[in-house]
């Protein structure tokens, strides 16, 4: 265990929305939980109105480091994600070099450890170069330092449908999973938005609904035949919600994720032709939003992901065709699912810390992250006041990326603390210092 | 009207305007001095992110005639990486002062970026954005067919709609920035109209649109019709598997010989044959029926250059400045107005 | 555009029906006289209220010389697009330019308008007639000169000369122009505000 964080003493907080109740943070984890508990030689944090939570994990996050740190890097990326309640993020593979080798993922992993913000977990590439023909070193980066659980070529999908059986059977040896960005090339040449009332309006190529959900049908299929674990990313259409509930209930191992910004944003917005509402998936229509919230409470979809994409200004201030994809989402999640998900009535704050931590954490397979706030647990958590209100302006975020599609709009709830291996990364909701690696005993990891 | 971006949010009022004027810019085609000196010492750029010499001379022969500066900027580059930006390109335009950009891209709603930045102050003019708009092209045809419809009524143009009148659009509505912007204009000018195309070559949503879809041609025109417009195929679509073949798609789709004829045995003697250029002639429409008297294809072309006026004056001259210039001048602007204005 | 004043403006009224009828009777006579009979004479009235004037100077002018077809010797000239201060106007679009059939070429043409203020109307006529044909002379007929001249620009022919601020607004009301729809015809020059 971990010496040397410090102690601190939240006094009053609502645990998961629930009853209040004092925790006492000492050496990484939590010592003690309870009401009334003595302050000695503790640092006492007042927190009668807010609600603790467990640290939030992301399972999908763009750092762009290595190879685009004029988008972001590891160091700011990860100051958002604390910022924004994460403990751990899992930084996608699409880097420069492309993280398909044990050293790109133990080079990320080392500098998620130097940034000390956040566990970075690099997820690696399926194939190499992420060119969808001969599979990465999977198990080389399951054994690095890294120890990789989560594969993906997120950004391209692993179209080949034998390459994806392979993928899906050999991470078996490892107890891996592969996170497949469902996207049928052929169907989505060219695409630039939803394929539907709106586009037709625009003369923007359409990106159809089936094109996502095609791929999902076909790849819980492989998933049942193979017997392996798969991950679907950033589920955006209503059909895709359907089959995945359907996998589910004929017991196929699947997970299914969701953006914040599909959860609230449609593709009403593009009529501005701003490239901050251009991503990938694209946004949907109405309909599809509804029915990825009901999924998203049933437990049809388990977690919350960001799709975290920072891009640098030149990338969106541009035509809507020449325009990056992809939104900033690290500082926001936590606001955007309170608003479309707690004051909709449609979850709890418990519900919260399920999507938002416990489910992505198992999918992650990260043992130290998503768990109960009871005494001898990893003392990741964050304190969030729900009563706050705040306008979203991209200039003040610690992210590089300025392209925050809720840029202007005023959202609920603020992190006001963030504790990470028992370190307050994030106290009164600005940042405080990175964890102390090098203070803590070699186990610290 | 700051902009002239797209017909969808183009008011019946400003249509009419738009096309009234166009009517007495029409007429100083026929003086002797075509020229008007309304927009002299008024600077607009053609900005051409994509090759189209036809609208390109259509517009600066317009602005000419109006006395206004034009500048020709043919900027081709296809990628950021190539070429300069399109915001480098525009706050350029803007420090070099130019009052109205007519901007030509391959891209849909680059215009509307222009428009909504603030990279440039100048009015802007869609003059046609990949597969969306090009408004311009639609106020032409809609004033080409006004004076059809009006002379059929035996009344004059000007202040008068389409109410009524039956127009079928045929051809690659999917990819067609001229069958959008007509749609949206024809509507709000009162005809009724038709969209025929094989489904492969409609959006989907289209059943949103304000028109009747139809996948046969001949019954359209059984149906009876006031104008017929054919649309460009472009050469890409055809190894795209759109359609099967040119033969097939000119037999189902295109405007030919026996279509022609059937126009007479159906007794539509004032049925006119519109195409927006460049036509190819043979898939889409066929020579007999581009040279009929029917066709307008050159009518088409001359009130481009009226309608193209009568959108620089409008936007040039009015108050799409007014913010900025109203204090220092809101006296000289009263006494004006104390005999023109009521 | 047109702005609607909503609250009531002080107005008097500095010539009525009949009024207007003497002064353009006159006006009529005046411009035979100049021109010694009707011989080439072009009436163009400038829009909107100058055209209806025209028109009736044209009728008197036929009245008296019963040679005279009033019908062939009217035109509109619309001066629209050759104003010098476009950007400080309302955009409206521009009205007709309709010239007799006999043109302009070496004729006596009267430009016709209601009121005469900076002059910078006329100016703007006289650019247009240069692009329309060359006539032998050019005068100008208003109904109402009300001085504030900016440019070195007379009336040959005035029907009043009314001296006025620039604070003040003179108004013309035509029954051709101004009769609102289903409303009575009204023929009255008013001048509101001021002091």
């Amino acid at each position: 265990m971990p010496g040397n964080t410090g102690t601190y003493l939240i006094r009053g907080a609502s645990i998961l929305g629930g009853a209040p109740a004092d925790l006492l943070i000492r050496d990484g984890v939590i010592a003690e939980t309870g009401t009334g508990l003595s302050a000695d030689g503790a640092t006492v944090i007042d927190a009668a109105a807010l609600v603790a939570l467990p640290g939030m994990v992301d399972v999908h996050t763009h750092l762009r480091e290595p190879g685009r740190e004029d988008a972001e890097t590891v160091e700011t990326g990860t100051r958002a994600a604390a910022l924004g309640g994460y403990t751990a993020v899992h930084a996608m593979a699409n880097s420069t070099p492309v993280a398909d080798t044990a050293g790109v993922v133990e080079q990320v992993y080392s500098l998620g450890r130097a940034a000390g913000w956040v566990d970075v977990r690099p997820v690696g590439a399926v194939t190499v170069g992420l060119a969808g023909e001969q599979l990465a070193e999977l198990g080389a980066m399951a054994d690095s330092r890294a120890r990789v659980r989560m594969f993906s070529d997120d950004g391209i999908c692993v179209h080949d449908p034998v390459l994806m059986r392979r993928a899906l059977e050999y991470v078996k040896a490892f107890d891996g999973v592969v996170a497949q960005h469902a996207q049928e090339p052929r169907l989505t040449a060219g695409a630039q938005m939803n394929e539907g009332e709106v586009s037709a309006v625009l003369g923007l190529t359409g990106w159809p609904a089936v094109a996502e959900e095609s791929i999902i049908a076909r790849d819980v299929l492989l998933a049942q035949h193979v017997g392996s674990r798969l991950h679907v990313c950033h589920v955006s259409t209503a059909g895709s919600v359907e089959i995945i509930r359907w996998a589910k209930q004929r017991g196929i191992n699947v997970t299914a994720e969701v953006t914040p910004h599909h959860l609230l944003l449609t593709d009403d917005l593009v009529r501005s032709y701003d490239p901050v509402f251009k991503v990938n998936p694209p946004l949907r229509t109405d309909a599809d939003v509804q029915a990825l919230r009901a999924g998203l409470a049933d437990g049809t979809i388990d977690v919350v992901g960001t799709d975290h994409a920072p891009h640098p200004s030149e990338h969106k201030e541009c035509e809507w065709a020449q325009a990056a994809m992809g939104m900033t989402g690290l500082e926001t999640a936590l606001s955007v699912v309170q608003h479309t998900m707690i004051e909709t009535g449609m979850m709890t704050w418990a519900d919260f810390a399920r999507v938002t931590s416990t489910a992505a954490a198992r999918i992650g397979r990260l043992e130290d992250q998503g768990r109960p706030l009871e005494a001898g647990e990893p003392a990741n958590v964050i304190l969030v006041d729900p009563a706050a209100r705040w306008t979203v302006d991209p200039y003040r975020m610690a992210t590089m990326g300025r392209n925050s599609p809720f840029k202007g709009r005023e959202l609920p709830g603020k992190v006001v603390a963030t504790f990470f291996k028992g370190h307050p990364t994030v106290l009164d909701g600005g940042l405080n210092t990175p964890f102390p690696y090098a203070a803590a005993p070699a186990g610290a990891a | 009207m700051k902009h002239l971006l797209s017909t969808q949010d183009l008011s019946r009022t400003n249509a009419i305007r738009i096309l009234d004027t166009a009517e007495e810019m029409a007429a100083v085609g026929d003086r002797e001095v075509k020229k008007l000196p309304a927009l002299r010492g008024r600077t607009v750029v053609n900005l051409f992110f994509e090759d189209s010499t036809r609208t390109r001379i259509s517009f600066e022969a317009a602005a000419k005639r109006l006395s206004a500066d034009v500048i020709n900027f043919a900027a081709k580059g296809s990628s950021v990486s190539k070429g300069e930006s399109l915001k480098d390109t525009a706050q350029t335009l803007s420090a070099m002062g130019a009052d109205a950009v007519v901007i030509r891209h391959w891209a849909s709603g680059a215009p509307h970026r222009l428009a909504a930045t603030d990279w440039i102050d100048a009015a802007v003019i869609n003059a046609g954005d990949g597969t969306h708009e090009h408004p311009t092209q639609a106020l032409l045809d809609a004033f080409t067919m006004r004076r059809h419809w009006a002379k059929l009524a035996g009344t004059e143009s000007e202040g008068a709609d389409l109410k009524g009148m039956r127009v079928a659009i045929a051809g690659d509505v999917l990819h067609s920035r001229v069958a959008r912007s007509n749609v949206w204009l024809l509507q709000t000018l009162g005809a009724d109209v038709t969209l025929v195309a094989p489904p492969t070559l409609l959006p989907i949503g289209v059943e949103k649109w304000p028109c009747e879809v139809s996948y046969n041609l001949d019954e359209t025109l059984a149906q009876g019709v006031d104008a017929v417009m054919m649309l460009r195929v472009q050469g890409e679509r055809m190894n795209a598997s759109y359609f099967p073949s040119t033969r097939e798609y000119s037999r189902r789709w295109g405007f030919d010989d026996n279509r022609l004829k059937a126009l007479d045995r159906f007794g539509l003697k004032d049925t006119i044959i519109m195409h927006p250029g460049p036509m190819n002639r043979g898939l889409e429409i066929s020579a007999a029926a581009a040279d009929s008297p029917r066709s307008t294809v050159l009518a088409q072309v001359r009130n481009g250059v009226s309608v193209r006026m009568a959108a620089l004056y409008l936007l040039l001259s009015g108050d799409t400045r007014e913010a900025a210039a109203a204090p220092v001048l809101a006296s000289a602007g009263a006494a004006h107005s104390t005999k023109e204005s009521n | 555009m047109t702005f609607v004043t909503s609250a009531p403006v002080p107005a008097r009224t500095v010539l009525n029906q009949a009024d207007i009828d003497r002064a353009l009777t006159r006006i009529a006579h005046e411009i035979l006289e100049a021109n010694k009979g009707s011989q080439d004479l072009v009436l163009l009235g400038i829009p909107r209220r100058g055209y209806p004037l025209a028109v009736r100077l044209a009728e008197k002018i036929a009245a008296a010389d019963s040679t005279v077809d009033a019908a062939a010797i009217v035109g509109q000239l619309d001066v629209t697009m050759f104003r010098d201060d476009l950007s400080r106007q309302g955009t409206r679009p521009p009205y007709p330019t309709r010239l007799p059939r006999t043109g302009i070429d070496n004729k006596v043409v009267v430009l016709i308008d209601d009121v005469l203020y900076s002059g910078r109307t006329i100016r703007a006529a006289l650019d247009a007639l240069v692009d329309l044909g060359r006539p032998r002379i050019v005068r100008l007929a208003v109904l109402i000169d009300r001085g504030h001249r900016e440019l070195p620009i007379r009336a040959d022919h005035v029907g009043k000369n009314l001296p006025t601020s620039s604070a003040e607004k003179v108004r013309v009301r035509l029954e051709e122009t101004d009769t609102p729809p289903g409303g009575t015809p009204v023929n009255e020059v008013v001048i509101e505000g001021g002091l």
